[in-house]
């Protein structure tokens, strides 16, 4: 197994009788953080079946009909209830939660907080592109203030949520923030947030050239990607620019890791202590 | 002195809403996911204290319903057996979830003891306002099975009907009972361990590769493995084929949503399930059920003592409608009569069945109370 690469990785993964192609468009980043989630996987050494992947709608929400694992295409928002559910039932699965930035943070904010506050063993992947794609180019919970998009033709005014903040304050164990272009780094927080215990939050700035970036005067998806790499800064680096130069700068890295055990630990094991185990 | 000879049954003095938790446990079930609310509360509260007791059992308070059932469907899809409980306000928050229990055929057990309504209304008197809503509440065409109880010991078995009826054919299943039945204490009988069916999900017998999650077969009802058993297939929302990947092809389309509704259509002897009392020779009949049942059941007999050949059809299960059962009384009487706790959610099914040959009359009483046995005498001995 070690010693495939690349497109064969990849391959090995993919569902042979799924109808191909795939329903993003050029340019776009969730395809990229697939082939950083299969790499993941592959890396830890996990069984097909023992990796259950969990998503909700929209374009990110298409990526779980892809893989070879147990998936689950949930209804909008939800995901991280079917999740939960999952991961109560079967303590030893490895449930990796897809979401887009409309599903975790507006119709499924309050699923996020309380999955974070109860810190149930899942890994919530948030693929942030800053817009509704699949539903038009509507503006999203993430679309940046003064950004246009079909709902904001004047300009966002409203003002947008942190997913890091967000997690990080309802108490996730694991809260990190990666990009697609940085894609070795963004292996190594998937990695991560599969192996710590609990609640574990990787947000993916994933670019959307066809319903963003159209919109926000960027030429070409290389471009985009361009303005990524400028916008995303680690953290080290981040802190040490003074707040008046950062910008439109973005700090990335790991932001929380606790050891905290999940729900499913703790509730497993008051369960054996109520039926006289050890 | 003799000592006294050992009871083989069980019997406690319990609330409806207990005999709910206990039927359910009888029927395996081991997880349960929800969030409170009067007047289903108890039902939560009991398993919350039960399932950690229990083999293998879960329980988790969501932070919404559509937590709650978006867990339980979860669970389920893990291979678990399932129920929440909720009244009508976190009924409807449920029902988006309600359609991609049925569409992806997943068992569920939803327990709704209905309160006055609309809206928040009525949170601890009763009603019966929610039986079209467990028909048709969430969107798009679809078949389900909706069940009644009348009293507790009916909650009890008609729980455990829920969970095999949802083993038996993959979809969700709704108990709807009322405030009073689910708040009244009574004695109730527990059944033992072989004197009542458990039916459990089929499991693929053929090899991962082979297996396709949503083919048909000769019942309609496809064989489901756990997630994590070796079979990874897709489970969505969206119309899909087969292979559980979605699909716009209308024969494709027309194929699922056909066999949907054929599972169930074509076992309604053993789904429908109804309790006729005096209909042999009735010349006037009543159609109820839940806690009115109760109170028509009585009112018959009433009617019997003054000389009204009067008989009671108490309907078990409410979706799909018991036409035959029904229609069999037309045969007979010259009246029906159609007692509800709303203002003729029911009444407006056995219509449709009746279809102008008898006269239907209905009392329909929408003030959070009870319709007493006085109540329904009264129509018995005019008519």
């Amino acid at each position: 197994m070690a010693d495939i690469k690349g497109t064969q990785l990849i391959h090995e993964y993919l569902r042979h009788n799924k109808k191909f192609p795939h329903v993003f468009c050029a340019g776009c980043g969730h395809g990229i953080v697939l082939g950083s989630l299969i790499r993941s996987i592959h890396g830890l050494g996990l069984s097909k079946d023992d990796v259950c992947v969990v998503a909700g709608i929209g374009c990110s929400g298409r990526l779980a009909a892809y893989v070879d694992f147990n998936t689950v295409h949930t209804t909008h928002g939800r995901a991280l209830t079917f999740a939960t559910g999952i991961k109560m039932a079967k303590p030893n699965m490895h449930v990796i939660v897809v979401m887009g930035d409309g599903d975790s943070m507006a119709i499924g904010g309050n699923h996020l907080i309380h999955a974070a506050r109860r810190n149930i063993g899942v890994t919530a992947l948030i693929l942030n592109n800053n817009i509704y794609g699949m539903t038009g180019g509507q503006c999203s919970p993430t679309t940046p203030s003064g950004s246009f998009s079909m709902t904001t033709p004047a300009g966002q005014m409203e003002q947008s949520f942190d997913c890091v903040e967000l997690c990080s304050a309802a108490g996730a164990n694991y809260v990190a923030r990666g990009s697609v272009f940085h894609v070795n780094k963004l292996d190594a927080m998937i990695m991560e947030g599969i192996t710590n215990p609990g609640f574990g939050v990787v947000e993916i700035l994933s670019p959307c050239f066809t319903q963003y970036g159209r919109k926000n005067k960027f030429k070409s998806p290389v471009e985009m990607y361009q303005a990524l790499k400028k916008k995303v800064t680690p953290i080290e680096r981040f802190n040490e620019i003074p707040e008046a130069e950062r910008g439109e700068r973005v700090p990335s890295g790991v932001f929380v890791k606790k050891n905290k055990p999940g729900l499913e630990e703790k509730y497993y094991e008051m369960a054996a202590m109520c039926q006289g185990g050890e | 002195m003799a000592r006294p000879k050992k009871k083989h049954n069980k019997e406690i003095f319990a609330l409806g809403n207990e005999a709910v938790v206990e039927g359910a446990l009888l029927a395996g079930c081991n997880f349960y996911a929800g969030y409170p609310i009067t007047p289903s509360s108890e039902i939560m509260e009991i398993m919350a204290q039960r399932l950690p007791t229990i083999p293998n059992g879960a329980f988790i308070q969501m932070e919404d319903e559509i937590g709650g059932i978006g867990a339980i469907i979860g669970a389920s899809l893990a291979g678990r057996k399932v129920l929440t409980a909720t009244s009508g306000p976190g009924f409807s928050l449920m029902q988006e979830n309600l359609g991609y229990g049925c569409i992806t055929e997943t068992p569920l057990v939803i327990v709704n003891v209905m309160r006055g309504g609309p809206s928040t209304g009525l949170p601890t008197s009763p009603a019966q306002g929610d039986v079209q809503q467990a028909r048709w509440g969430t969107h798009g065409d679809h078949s389900i099975i909706v069940l009644s109880a009348s009293n507790v010991q009916e909650c009890l078995e008609m729980t455990i009907e829920a969970f095999n009826l949802a083993e038996k054919y993959r979809t969700p299943v709704i108990l709807l009972i009322d405030e009073i039945t689910a708040h009244t204490r009574e004695k109730i009988i527990i059944p033992n361990e072989n004197e009542y069916e458990v039916f459990n999900r089929t499991l693929p017998t053929m090899p991962p590769e082979w297996y396709k999650p949503y083919e048909e077969t000769v019942r309609g009802v496809p064989p489901m493995p756990a997630i994590g058993s070796g079979y990874r297939f897709h489970v969505t929302g969206l119309t899909h084929d087969v292979n559980g990947f979605p699909t716009s092809r209308a024969d494709e389309v027309r194929e699922l949503n056909e066999r949907l509704f054929r599972k169930i259509d074509q076992f309604l002897d053993d789904i429908q399930l109804v309790e006729e009392v005096d209909t042999d020779d009735a010349e006037v009949a009543v159609i109820a059920y839940g806690t009115v049942a109760r109170s028509a059941e009585l009112a018959v007999k009433q009617a019997r003592a003054l000389g009204v050949k009067a008989g009671l059809l108490n309907l078990k299960t409410l979706f799909p409608y018991p036409r035959k059962a029904t229609e069999k009384l037309l045969y007979k009487v010259k009246t029906i009569i159609v007692p509800e706790m709303n203002m003729g959610q029911i009444s407006r099914e056995v219509k449709r069945v009746n279809n102008g040959q008898v006269s239907v009359r209905t009392i329909n009483k929408v003030d959070g109370q009870i319709i007493a046995p006085a109540e329904i005498l009264k129509v018995l001995t005019r008519v």
